[in-house]
């Protein structure tokens, strides 16, 4: 039995309910128990350390405080599994820092004493779920639950740039060219291709606030994938997710290209190649669908009801926009 | 300072030089900056997947800091352009925090009310407000009122997605609130309070 606290971060319960449906799918046969910390409030994302220091890091260290009060009462372990890139790199982050800078960790503790908490920075261990999978659960145990392989599968291992960087702890096989995610789909059986854009940036916040910066790495990471004959992504990052799928018809529209490429956890794989049912995998929730990708497996998925929106007319030759309008009147970078 | 360099200065050879932004920037990263430590290589800029759209690569605004150009630095663009990717602090080789330091900059250019025309402070603020209010993210409030205030256009371009999201049950139309908001609150009240400067 495996057990671990759950730090879940805000978009499992609402843009990635699909990671934690099929987290909780796999759950069981992975013999993994994950504990919810009581209260966990939102790490802030890429936003809140941009604006305020102390304050920052203390609504991730509320978290930490929480964890280890939790863990002391379990008296069973002091991990903290994060399922989201952003959420584990914050409060390993913030553990991280509060030890290199002491004074950060006594002014953070001090506003913790406010709100009647208190946490000693190295009290826990901060880890992603692809991490505890890979490297505690194990890639034997994994592939001996395998009933489904997913032999055929072309795949796009897509690790996300918070993940392995900037690795406080050093965690991972590598910080540009990590093979965590590669290993695992292939414990699955899934054909896995070489994507050397595996550690990429998707954007992050820069789809709201500066979409066109965003638009052009988005189309990297979709334009690669299918060149190199993926059918499919698979992430470990909800922010990448939504990003490569919420976003995909814009950076469309925008580039005048027409890529078709699903990008799914990699949670729901597994599930799949458990024996899961596609539906209670989440899988049908994602904007762009991988009904097609699945059926050359021979997945069946069933249709859910698909929004009906007109699309805009597409006007005048598919122009790489950025390069003509964009660089007009800007200093080249010296 | 060696004391070449104050004989050149008071022969008028040389401007003292002023450490005092650098500094500044230093302490107020979290972690230890080790900022002073850059050797201007370039290996951030050119490691960045966004340089292209920056006023200055990372490496420019480091040498602009040591140069003591507040203001140039605080109007720049690069921190709220940086998608904090870590590319430039894996590879950099004096281990700067450069991610950092740009958050560090974010606020300090908020506080200085000089950050270049860039909605993208406003997203912050609104980001933290909603954190503030019901200590979860809340992403149907948040798109909504930084839609409305700076892409209202943009808009009806948006509603598919926006449309696919709550059918398919990705964007809850209500927020998620924690128990002890309470207790949170008095939190970053007292953090507020607090500022690092040593």
């Amino acid at each position: 039995m495996n057990k671990y606290l759950l730090y879940p971060g805000c978009s499992m319960e609402s843009s990635a309910k699909a990671y934690m449906d099929s987290l909780n799918a796999i759950m069981e046969p992975l013999d993994l128990q994950l504990e919810e910390i009581d209260d966990w409030n939102c790490c802030g994302a890429t936003e809140y350390l941009g604006i305020n220091l102390i304050p920052a890091y203390s609504l991730i260290a509320r978290n930490l405080a929480l964890a280890a009060n939790q863990a002391n009462q379990m008296n069973s372990t002091r991990t903290v599994v994060a399922p989201c890139s952003a959420c584990y790199l914050n409060l390993a982050k913030a553990d991280y820092y509060m030890q290199e800078r002491p004074s950060l960790g006594v002014k953070v503790n001090e506003a913790l004493e406010a709100g009647g908490l208190q946490y000693k920075p190295g009290t826990l261990d901060v880890r992603h779920l692809i991490d505890i999978l890979v490297y505690d659960v194990g890639l034997e145990t994994i592939r001996s639950k395998v009933t489904h392989p997913l032999n055929g599968l072309k795949v796009a291992p897509y690790m996300g740039c918070m993940l392995p960087r900037p690795d406080y702890q050093n965690r991972w096989s590598d910080h540009e060219h990590p093979t965590e995610l590669d290993d695992l789909l292939r414990a699955l059986g899934a054909d896995v291709i070489d994507y050397p854009l595996t550690t990429s940036c998707c954007g992050g916040h820069m789809t709201q606030i500066g979409p066109e910066t965003a638009f052009e790495l988005i189309r990297r990471l979709v334009a690669d994938a299918d060149e190199r004959g993926a059918v499919m992504m698979v992430t470990v990052c909800p922010m990448c997710q939504m990003n490569i799928d919420a976003y995909q018809n814009e950076m469309n529209h925008y580039f005048g290209v027409s890529y078709h490429m699903p990008i799914l956890f990699f949670t729901q794989l597994m599930g799949l190649a458990f024996g899961g049912k596609p539906e209670k995998l989440g899988i049908g929730a994602e904007l762009v669908n991988a009904r097609n990708a699945l059926a050359t497996i021979g997945v069946e998925v069933p249709i859910t009801q698909e929004p009906t929106a007109k699309r805009k007319k597409d006007e005048g030759l598919p122009m790489p926009r950025r390069w003509s309008k964009r660089e007009e009147g800007k200093e080249a970078v010296k | 300072m060696p004391h070449m360099t104050d004989e050149r200065v008071r022969a008028g050879l040389a401007r003292e030089e002023d450490l005092s932004l650098l500094n500044e920037v230093s302490m107020k990263t979290a972690g230890v900056s080790h900022l002073e430590m850059c050797i201007q290589c370039g290996t951030c800029g050119g490691s960045c997947p966004v340089a292209i759209d920056m006023d200055h690569t990372p490496r420019m605004l480091f040498a602009m800091l040591r140069a003591g150009m507040r203001e140039e630095v605080l109007r720049s663009n690069t921190p709220w352009i940086c998608v904090s990717c870590y590319h430039c602090v894996v590879r950099c080789p004096q281990e700067v925090h450069i991610a950092d330091v740009m958050y560090t900059l974010k606020g300090m250019a908020i506080k200085a009310k000089l950050y270049s025309n860039s909605t993208a402070p406003d997203f912050s603020q609104t980001f933290v407000d909603m954190v503030e209010t019901f200590g979860r993210s809340y992403e149907l409030g948040l798109a909504s009122r930084h839609y409305l205030r700076h892409f209202p256009l943009r808009l009806p371009g948006m509603m598919p997605m926006g449309f696919g999201m709550i059918t398919k049950g990705r964007m809850a139309i209500t927020p998620k609130r924690i128990k002890h908001m309470d207790q949170l609150k008095k939190i970053l009240n007292r953090a507020k309070q607090l500022e690092l400067t040593s």
